[in-house]
């Protein structure tokens, strides 16, 4: 049993980590939320081309890195870390993972080269997907409307999830951004750091070959690609609860009041070591969780575990997260409650990313279900 | 990262799972399960004789290096012994503070005539030791003991006066090991004296201290002019924090995966009643189940973590400081959700006068897991300290 970081996997980190705290600082976060896109064209071009992120975890069959989910969730924990602007999650631990899960050999051989060339790419729907599909005699044809697309506005294309329209199985369906019949609307959102779009389908027509056909049972494919994005999620809810207490404890130390530095007051520090609690156990559950997908990925037995571990560490770190950044906020003072001073962007991360594949209450409800049903 | 463990670990870990149920049976059958922490008054005679049985088996202080008759067994290995004892019903140990206490501190800091003395009995099981570290006014304040030694030059023996408390087995153990003072002026963590004595002598009175609960298992231990001889001092007069504070360093985790099954039994336990009585249908409890069973789950992957060591420096890491705050805050909260699962009848005793049931003693003496070896506070102010290199408390 070796449950830490070997040395290459560390080294990723290290690399991860000393990239994005010059790119991805205070100035360039704050300018890439204020656009629409939602970040740096070029910025994303050289996480591409020069740090080969995307390709991180595809095999090296279709052109990728061939790494494991380990290595991943290790850079997702370091863009937490620095709030990075960019369509990661959605091309890599969305749109990635159902290609890798759900695709034939043709489809992955066709568009995960793609991505290791530079596509950006999301997944539309979940499980209570609002989308439909029904056959028509060359395909398929998608209709309805889907809020809350990450990055939808913007990627090249997309998988999208949607039942047959008599309330039958889930389909899987490969299309590109500017299909016919797509309309896609940017929703300003709360949180500006990931951006969030409406997208319709009216009567979208798609080829048969572009219906994903590597997964016997669809439904389980999805869940099981929704449980991989939630390990990675997990993963970046850890960099930003830990982000929450470097900074507070940066602030609190320089703080003066009564004289003394305000870290000094034990009400001061019993919140910040609650914070490290919250934290180190959100990375203990999150790390174990990417090692049960790296199985799930590569077909070990441990594998099965992945939607438990999934709920496990999204619960935890979605909780943690929010609890570290409010507790930032409570620490920072006055000042933690101005656009000026980061931590509020960290308090608004922290909320979305709870929101986003399930919130703890909706994880908790699938383990209570699990043990007590 | 790999979670799994070697095949010479699962090879190790069917061995001692075999012996453990071809001899958790006959006489031993009726203490499996029992004498855990909240229980610990319980059998202690088939317990003594369990201990025995264990080190006729070669099961006790197998972490010890073979020199001293141990198995120097690895770390994941004594991970392992810890988790499949407790699988099996293992009782609560009698032996354990001679085995992870005494033995290492001897083995590290004692004479060889100490080691040759001491260290069979606790190997063969026969030797009980009990822990004198904490006195009315020396809490979490540890250092503020004012248990005094006096050299008699005339008898060559330490003569030893003052009061311990929240000695647990005390009344069962043949020897106890004391912090006392060596020099009568002096204060905080100089001055102090690491001392081994036998607990069978005149000069020594233990009272139980009778909990909430109703039952004793701590103990106050009084000594006047106690005595021991010239070479049952570990260390020299004045080295006493040196050795205890490096008795603390042995304490490396690897129980923690055996406390975590008795806590999964407990866990498991609530969820049969909470399906039995249909409390399973309320979706609070729902929620504070699976909360119970997330907090479990990530308490094994701290250990882990822990266990593979992840400072390259080998100081103690962040997860391994979080522990005791974490652990003891989820076994308490898991005695609340125990009393709500049950409901009313949470009230009813197993019998009278006051015999309680295996959940109502896990509401009660869950209440002592977040104050012992460090209360709640404490611990906040370790992990700020020394995690977070926030600034230091004052001192008095």
């Amino acid at each position: 049993m070796e449950f830490r970081f070997t040395d290459e996997q560390r080294m990723i980190r290290d690399t991860a980590e000393a990239f994005l705290s010059v790119a991805s600082d205070g100035e360039a976060v704050r300018a890439a939320m204020a656009s629409e896109l939602g970040y740096d064209v070029a910025l994303w071009k050289q996480v591409c081309e020069e740090l080969c992120w995307p390709a991180l975890h595809i095999p090296e069959d279709y052109g990728g890195l061939g790494l494991g989910y380990v290595e991943l969730a290790a850079t997702m924990e370091q863009m937490g870390r620095f709030l990075f602007c960019g369509p990661y999650f959605s091309t890599v631990c969305l749109a990635v993972n159902a290609l890798l899960v759900a695709g034939s050999e043709s489809q992955k051989a066709t568009w995960l080269p793609r991505i290791v060339a530079g596509d950006t790419a999301t997944l539309v729907g979940a499980l209570d997907t609002p989308l439909t599909w029904e056959a028509t005699e060359s395909g398929y044809r998608l209709s309805g409307s889907c809020r809350y697309v990450i990055d939808g506005h913007g990627v090249d294309w997309m998988v999208v999830a949607a039942r047959q329209a008599q309330g039958g199985d889930i389909g899987l369906f490969v299309l590109p951004g500017d299909a016919d019949g797509l309309t896609r609307q940017w929703l300003p959102t709360m949180d500006q750091t990931r951006k969030q779009a409406q997208l319709d389908f009216d009567s979208v027509q798609i080829a048969s070959a572009d219906r994903l056909a590597g997964a016997a049972d669809a439904d389980a494919a999805l869940a099981a690609v929704l449980d991989l994005a939630a390990v990675a999620l997990a993963a970046e809810q850890v960099g930003g609860a830990q982000q929450c207490l470097d900074s507070t404890l940066a602030y609190v130390r320089e703080r003066v009041q009564f004289g003394r530095s305000i870290a000094s007051f034990q009400a001061v520090k019993h919140k910040a070591a609650d914070m490290m609690v919250k934290v180190e156990a959100a990375r203990s559950a999150c790390y174990y969780a990417a090692c049960i997908a790296q199985e799930f990925l590569a077909g070990g037995p441990m594998g099965e575990e992945l939607a438990e571990a999934a709920s496990v560490a999204k619960a935890w770190c979605s909780d943690a997260y929010l609890f570290n950044a409010g507790c930032g906020i409570q620490l920072h003072g006055g000042v933690g409650f101005t656009w000026e001073y980061d931590i509020q962007l960290y308090f608004k991360r922290a909320k979305s990313s709870e929101i986003l594949l399930g919130n703890a209450a909706v994880h908790r409800e699938r383990l209570a279900a699990q043990l007590l049903d | 990262m790999e979670l799994r463990f070697s095949i010479e670990d699962e090879r190790f870990r069917e061995e001692i799972a075999d012996w453990l149920a071809d001899n958790l049976t006959g006489e031993f059958a009726a203490i499996r399960f029992r004498g855990g922490p909240g229980d610990e008054h319980m059998f202690p005679e088939e317990r003594k004789a369990w201990e025995r049985r264990l080190a006729e088996g070669g099961w006790t202080c197998i972490g010890w290096p073979e020199a001293y008759g141990g198995r120097g067994a690895s770390i994941e290995q004594q991970v392992i012994f810890h988790e499949e004892y407790a699988r099996a019903g293992g009782p609560g140990r009698m032996g354990h503070i001679g085995e992870t206490l005494t033995g290492p501190t001897l083995i590290a800091f004692g004479s060889d005539e100490q080691r040759e003395r001491f260290l069979p009995g606790i190997r063969a099981g026969e030797e009980l030791w009990c822990q004198g570290y904490s006195e009315p006014s020396a809490g979490s304040d540890l250092a503020n003991v004012k248990t005094r030694a006096e050299f008699d030059e005339t008898s060559q023996q330490w003569r030893i006066t003052g009061q311990k408390v929240w000695t647990s087995l005390a009344h069962e153990s043949d020897y106890c090991f004391v912090i006392a003072r060596t020099e009568p002026d002096s204060a905080g963590h100089r001055g102090l004296g690491f001392f081994l004595l036998a607990m069978d002598q005149p000069g020594i009175t233990v009272r139980p201290i009778e909990q909430m609960t109703g039952t004793s298992e701590f103990n106050e231990v009084f000594f006047d002019e106690a005595v021991c001889g010239a070479g049952d001092i570990v260390g020299a007069p004045g080295d006493g924090w040196k050795v205890a504070m490096g008795l603390l360093g042995f304490e490396r985790g690897v129980s923690t995966l055996g406390q975590q099954m008795l806590f999964q039994n407990e866990l498991d336990e609530i969820v049969r009643e909470a399906k039995r009585n249909g409390a399973a249908r309320d979706p609070m409890i729902r929620q504070r189940i699976a909360d119970a069973h997330i907090g479990l789950k990530i308490m094994r992957y701290n250990s882990m973590r822990t266990l593979s060591g992840n400072a390259d420096d080998g100081s103690l890491q962040p997860e391994a400081m979080i522990y005791k705050l974490y652990w003891s805050t989820w076994h308490r909260n898991l005695g609340k959700l125990a009393m709500d699962v049950l409901g009313p009848e949470a009230e009813i005793c197993a019998g009278a006068p006051y015999e309680l049931n295996r959940l109502q003693s896990l509401f009660l003496f869950s209440r002592a897991d977040t104050i012992y070896g460090g209360t709640n506070q404490v611990q906040r102010n370790i992990i700020a300290e020394r995690a977070l290199n926030m600034p230091r408390e004052p001192r008095g």
